[in-house]
């Protein structure tokens, strides 16, 4: 590997901690701590970003820096906590059904991503590629966290954790992304936040459980239009009980 | 340009006013008369890029190819109008949703419109991809809106598929972005779509290979392609029904319409590859998967609302594989289906709502005797799913008939896999269709006040447009084929 700057290895640093960290939030069961391990993410994020300023010039992104920390380092980690309250859900822990099946998975998609920006590396430079595949490896794992965890609010943070990998391939990979486009998603991402917080008490108001595996109802096996139950031992209700 | 932002301010102001009008009556009325103001100056742009042939700015760009569309989406967002005034008062008035749920609806609808025109018209794929996200956002709460059990689950399912897709199709436009900065100096431009396809050939084919996969992913979890397409029949099936219209005949169509557009990016990036048609060749893959597939899932649907979403699934398919089979007859072909496709399946939908509040249920099998309770309803059941099927002399005939022309010139085995396609889907639709409109129908079913007047327009057009398609839309189309393909049709 080439020399990098002590700037680029820096931003390197960064992104590991954040891919670290979703590692951290797919297997953490306990929830409140999932949500601090997804603010310490997004602080990560707006780090990388106030670094790429400082190195490059680039003053739109101390702006970009700052929208960051402010949104997913400090807004949406307060707003789940407080719905985490409202819900009454501080102590909640959910056990994955196979951690350790699930890290390999994980693991599976970070060599997956360096293998997929390999191609690049004939015209990119070394930093870019580590970078970007960092950063899919982010978004990649926010995947794998909304497919495997029951939860709703564990859903959530899998989703906003894929943002998180979103901006920092953005911020790392390109300098971050015309000053309207960044305003726009910033402002899709708390309005879906605002969202998910609605649907939460929806979820609960119908099926008294934010287990969304129980949202089992609308299924193409369904034999009357009144059965509630699905054929098969997929997704067995009473099994999957994995919320207390 | 005044067009253009009278076009776009008034869905958004009106939007934030309906948020606020609380006299049902009275919301319902406006809500018609904004999404009227809006087909007129919608109609105002087609007449100034008629005149103009494109314009722009620095972040509209409005063309042949997207101002059909934008006229199109205005239109039937007047007639969903028109029929969501009544229904949803019926709604309202039968207790299953409150005042304040009317208010998020209509204010919804118009947020829903304005995201729908800023995709269609915007030159900036960050903005396009900001559009579409927030077509999710402003729909969730109206698939939710009768808050049973069903209609929750239906939309926490749209929000996380949609939105994870969404999620691809971002770090896709990352992806596009980062193959941009190495040509384009201008960081700034980086995202105009104008300045990309004008430069499309140094943009690294590499790079573009792999954002191509991911922007397809993405957008096309919102064109419901298989195996993307779980939301699809949920959401439609759940929400009320002016929304199921709106959904099937705008949304699915702007979402092909970005992948068009990224199609014809990554075209001139791979033209000097090894691998020029890669991105059609991925269409045409995905689009025949979709096609066929839905054909086979019709046969086994028991809910009126998921069968003719499964139906939007199939169309949407045939026209993702016609615009990845490329070339001009193809292309055309496909303008078309998207044109008729889009009138034909909100009147269809604006009929199944009707229907649905004779039986008082969705359940097929619960839905008997239409034309003897109501024929005004039955029949145009009947003529919506005679048309939709694509039988002659309606206009799906007319593009489906062109799309197999292209297919049997450039693909000759894939006409077979169409053919069948067709039959199978034909086999599904009336199958269900025919008891629902002859059987006979419940004691004591009673007709319900409908009004027909957007289901006539609508299957009065595709009519129309399949014995005889006026001269000034086949200009359009063709320009528009000639912006895609390269060459015009005629």
């Amino acid at each position: 590997m080439t020399q990098l700057p002590l700037l680029q290895q820096f931003v390197l640093l960064l992104a590991a901690l954040a891919l670290f960290l979703s590692f951290v939030l797919l297997a953490q069961a306990r929830l409140v701590a999932a949500i601090h391990a997804f603010a310490w993410q997004g602080v990560l994020v707006a780090a990388v970003t106030l670094v790429v300023a400082l190195a490059g010039n680039a003053h739109h992104l101390y702006f970009s820096a700052g929208l960051t920390l402010l949104l997913k380092g400090l807004l949406i980690p307060w707003m789940l906590h407080r719905l985490v309250r409202r819900l009454e859900l501080s102590r909640h822990t959910e056990l994955l059904r196979h951690p350790a099946l699930v890290i390999m998975a994980a693991v599976l998609l970070v060599i997956f991503s360096y293998w997929l920006v390999e191609p690049m590396v004939a015209q990119g430079l070394a930093f870019t590629r580590n970078i970007v595949a960092v950063s899919l490896a982010v978004v990649l794992i926010g995947l794998l966290m909304m497919v495997f965890r029951q939860q709703a609010v564990a859903q959530v943070l899998g989703f906003m954790s894929m943002e998180n990998g979103l901006f920092l391939a953005a911020v790392s990979a390109t300098a971050g992304m015309p000053l309207v486009v960044e305003l726009g998603v910033a402002f899709d991402v708390l309005v879906a936040m605002v969202l998910f917080g609605v649907f939460f008490f929806q979820i609960r108001a119908s099926i008294d459980s934010l287990n969304v595996d129980r949202l089992n109802r609308l299924t193409e096996v369904e034999i009357t239009p009144n059965a509630p139950l699905p054929k098969g031992g997929v997704n067995t209700p009473t099994a999957t009980g994995a919320s207390k | 340009m005044t067009a253009l932002l009278v076009m776009v301010l008034t869905p958004l102001l009106g939007g934030l006013v309906l948020a606020l009008v609380r006299p049902l009556a009275l919301a319902g009325w406006f809500n018609l008369a904004v999404s009227l103001i809006t087909l007129g100056s919608a109609a105002w742009l087609a007449w100034e890029v008629a005149a103009a042939g494109v314009i722009a700015s620095t972040y509209f760009r409005v063309d042949a190819f997207n101002v059909y569309l934008v006229v199109l989406t205005a239109f039937v967002g007047v007639t969903t109008s028109i029929f969501s005034r009544p229904y949803m008062r019926h709604v309202c008035a039968s207790g299953k949703i409150s005042a304040v749920s009317m208010r998020i609806y209509h204010s919804m609808y118009q947020a829903f419109m304005l995201t729908m025109l800023v995709a269609l018209t915007t030159d900036n794929l960050g903005v396009l991809w900001v559009a579409i996200e927030g077509a999710t956002l402003a729909t969730v709460l109206l698939v939710s809106l009768y808050r049973t059990p069903e209609a929750v689950e239906a939309a926490w399912k749209y929000f996380i598929l949609c939105g994870v897709g969404i999620a691809l199709a971002l770090f896709g436009t990352v992806l596009t972005y980062f193959a941009a900065q190495h040509v384009i100096a201008d960081p700034g431009a980086g995202l105009t779509w104008s300045v990309l396809y004008e430069r499309a050939y140094e943009l690294n084919p590499t790079v573009m290979r792999i954002a191509f996969v991911f922007l397809l992913v993405g957008y096309g979890t919102k064109v419901g392609l298989v195996p993307m397409h779980q939301w699809l029949p949920d959401a439609h099936s759940e929400g009320p029904t002016p929304m199921s219209a709106v959904l099937s005949g705008l949304l699915l169509n702007v979402a092909l319409y970005a992948v068009v557009r990224l199609k014809m990016l990554v075209d001139g990036s791979l033209a000097g590859t090894t691998t020029p048609h890669l991105a059609g060749a991925l269409l045409m893959g995905f689009g025949l998967v979709s096609f066929m597939v839905a054909g086979l899932f019709l046969h086994r649907q028991r809910d009126i609302k998921r069968m003719f979403s499964y139906s939007s699934i199939e169309h949407m398919g045939l026209m993702t594989f016609a615009f990845g089979l490329g070339g001009p007859l193809a292309t055309f072909g496909a303008l078309l289906h998207m044109l008729v496709h889009s009138l034909t399946k909100s009147a269809i939908f604006v009929t199944v709502g009707h229907a649905t509040h004779i039986a008082g249920t969705q359940a097929i099998e619960r839905i008997r005797g239409l034309i003897r309770t109501q024929p005004a309803v039955g029949w145009a059941l009947l003529f919506g799913v005679v048309a939709i099927a694509g039988f002659p002399p309606f206009g799906v005939f007319t593009s489906e008939f062109l799309l197999l022309t292209a297919t049997m010139q450039t693909q000759p085995w894939f006409t077979l896999a169409l053919v069948s396609g067709l039959a199978i889907a034909f086999a599904g639709l009336f199958r269900q269709l025919h008891p629902m409109v002859y059987g006979a129908a419940p004691e004591g079913q009673q007709p319900v006040s409908a009004n027909m007047l957007p289901v006539v327009i609508h299957l009065g057009l595709v009519l129309w447009l399949g014995l005889s398609i006026p001269d000034f839309l086949v200009i359009w189309l063709n320009r528009a084929t000639e912006l895609i393909a390269g060459a015009p049709v005629l």
